[in-house]
């Protein structure tokens, strides 16, 4: 093998193993910081002896030893901090000759719940998880985030040192805890998939991959805990990533789903969230992310706008305020009234909702009710709904399509 | 990325003969191979005092030179050590193995890379 093609079978093994690698070492060696440490002497080892001896037939078994083993040799070096590190032997001794693909997923789980562990910061949990299981660089994160790099890194490292000062263990919580426990990971999950997808400034590719990314770590936990709310949230991701493309018009302006072209549709994508939400509602439990996908399913099933089955959708609002009630649901359940009743009765659900309070700053609920109005001819009203809509709109994208809207209406 | 670790510290303290001073400054000696050995070094130099140095600048053509720079700050700057690091958070780790961490301070700051657009004035 001439160095060149050895130089490019690391960096490839480095991109796909790398992540892997980590998590297993952190297991082993207790710490994230002995574990980076490992991590990168494992590669800088390979880089030497895998030109000269070939690749390992699994170069996961041989990072991993690789790693822990020169981990072991610095320590015992380091007499002085022999005190500190318990079992030397022990954990030379453990082997991993056998290394089963469930142990690695395991691994990886053990720290998604370690950075997402509800002692972290919220903004915190985010940046660990990308950097530790996510494998992006603080650079990376910074970019996605829109934050300066020093930022991110302080973020991280006073996480790091969090987790070690308070002894936040590396584990799968037990049954009793997963239920509390897996809600932080999947708000987590969501959070990055959110960022990637939402958000309309930022660099392209980047922010593609934080959703994929998310999808990923989806599917992690789904194969942990079979329930219906992991499979919910995937579900969920599933549907939104599967109109990605059509969101997005050429100028770089945000689409509504009643724009949208919907033969740009990823339908692999929807088929397979469609098994999902089938699946979970079998299990005949649905929390807030399952019914926000069988929300996205419905409109991901009709042919067009007029084709959507509003009365489902309206149920579907029904039973998501009961389980976890929200303004926001409140105004898409609003919204979906006038669509399925017409907008006199629309109107009528949005007023009652804005009478409610909590709106009050929400320029989408004046959009609402600007579209309402509007439907129903009362002009000078909607003019004034998408003027107070326009003030409180902060989106270029979006101030672009209520200026739009108030165009036409004071043009006709 | 490179990133360039700036170690500052102040002279009174790492010159004052103490166990600990003395200890940080030992090793130092092989601090690089450590870093060589891990595959981080690029490059770096322990730098004399101030007072050893001159300062120079260029106006309208002509230049012009003083004695040591003469900012009135306790921590002066005493090395620098160029590292290859996977990002920021690896970077800082490895500066943080540098024995005078533990008497100075150790600023991480990325090398410029030279195929993005320099910074304008909104960035300062």
């Amino acid at each position: 093998m001439t160095e060149a093609e050895a130089r490019a079978t690391i960096e490839a093994v480095y991109r796909s193993e790398k992540r892997r690698v980590l998590a297993t070492l952190i297991r082993l060696l207790g710490g994230f910081e002995a574990a980076e440490e490992a991590l990168h002497e494992a590669f800088a080892a390979a880089a030497q002896r895998w030109p000269v001896d070939g690749v390992p037939a699994n170069p996961y078994s041989w990072l991993v030893s690789t790693g822990r083993f020169k981990t072991i040799d610095r320590w015992r070096r380091q007499a002085r901090l022999a005190a500190a590190i318990p079992d030397l032997n022990a954990l030379a001794d453990t082997t991993v000759e056998t290394v089963l693909p469930e142990t690695i997923h395991d691994d990886e789980l053990r720290l998604i719940f370690t950075c997402c562990h509800p002692a972290l910061a919220p903004d915190a949990r985010i940046a660990l998880t990308l950097r530790e299981v996510g494998g992006l660089t603080t650079e990376e994160i910074a970019r996605a985030y829109l934050a300066p790099a020093p930022t991110i890194a302080q973020r991280i490292v006073r996480a790091k040192a969090k987790i070690r000062d308070e002894a936040i263990p590396y584990e799968v919580p037990d049954r009793a805890e997963l239920p509390a426990r897996i809600e932080s990971v999947l708000k987590v999950i969501y959070l990055v998939f959110n960022e990637g997808y939402a958000a309309t400034e930022g660099p392209e590719l980047t922010r593609t991959d934080l959703g994929t990314e998310a999808i990923r770590l989806g599917r992690l936990v789904v194969g942990l805990l079979d329930e219906p709310e992991p499979i919910g949230l995937l579900a969920l991701m599933l549907l939104h990533e599967s109109r990605r493309t059509a969101r997005i018009d050429a100028a770089g302006d945000l689409v509504l789903l009643e724009n949208q072209d919907r033969s740009l549709w990823n339908r692999d994508l929807i088929a397979e969230a469609f098994g999902l939400v089938e699946r979970a509602f079998a299990m005949r439990r649905a929390g807030p992310y399952l019914l926000q996908a069988a929300l996205a399913s419905v409109h991901a099933g009709a042919s067009c706008i007029e084709d959507t089955d509003w009365a489902q959708i309206v149920g579907l609002y029904d039973t998501l305020l009961r389980v976890d009630p929200s303004p926001v649901a409140s105004l898409n359940r609003a919204a979906a009234i006038g669509m399925r009743d017409g907008p006199a009765a629309g109107l009528a659900a949005v007023e009652a909702v804005l009478g409610e309070g909590g709106l009050d700053g929400y320029h989408l609920a004046y959009a609402a009710r600007a579209d309402m109005q509007r439907r129903l001819k009362q002009m000078e009203p909607a003019k004034a709904s998408y003027r107070r809509a326009l003030e409180l709109a902060r989106q270029p994208a979006e101030r672009r399509f209520l200026e739009a809207r108030l165009a036409e209406i004071e043009g006709s | 990325m490179r990133y360039i670790c700036l170690i500052y510290y102040d002279a009174k303290k790492l010159f004052d003969g103490s166990a600990e001073s003395n200890a940080a400054l030992a090793e130092c000696a092989n601090h690089d191979e450590k870093l060589k050995e891990s595959g981080h070094f690029v490059a770096g130099e322990a730098l004399e005092l101030p007072s050893s140095a001159m300062t120079v600048q260029v106006r309208d053509g002509k230049m012009s030179s003083t004695d040591g720079p003469f900012m009135e700050t306790r921590e002066m700057l005493g090395g620098i050590i160029a590292i290859d690091a996977r990002d920021l958070n690896e970077a800082a780790r490895v500066a943080s193995t540098h024995p005078l961490a533990r008497i100075g301070s150790i600023e991480v700051r990325p090398a410029v890379d030279f195929s993005t657009p320099p910074p304008t004035l909104d960035d300062l």
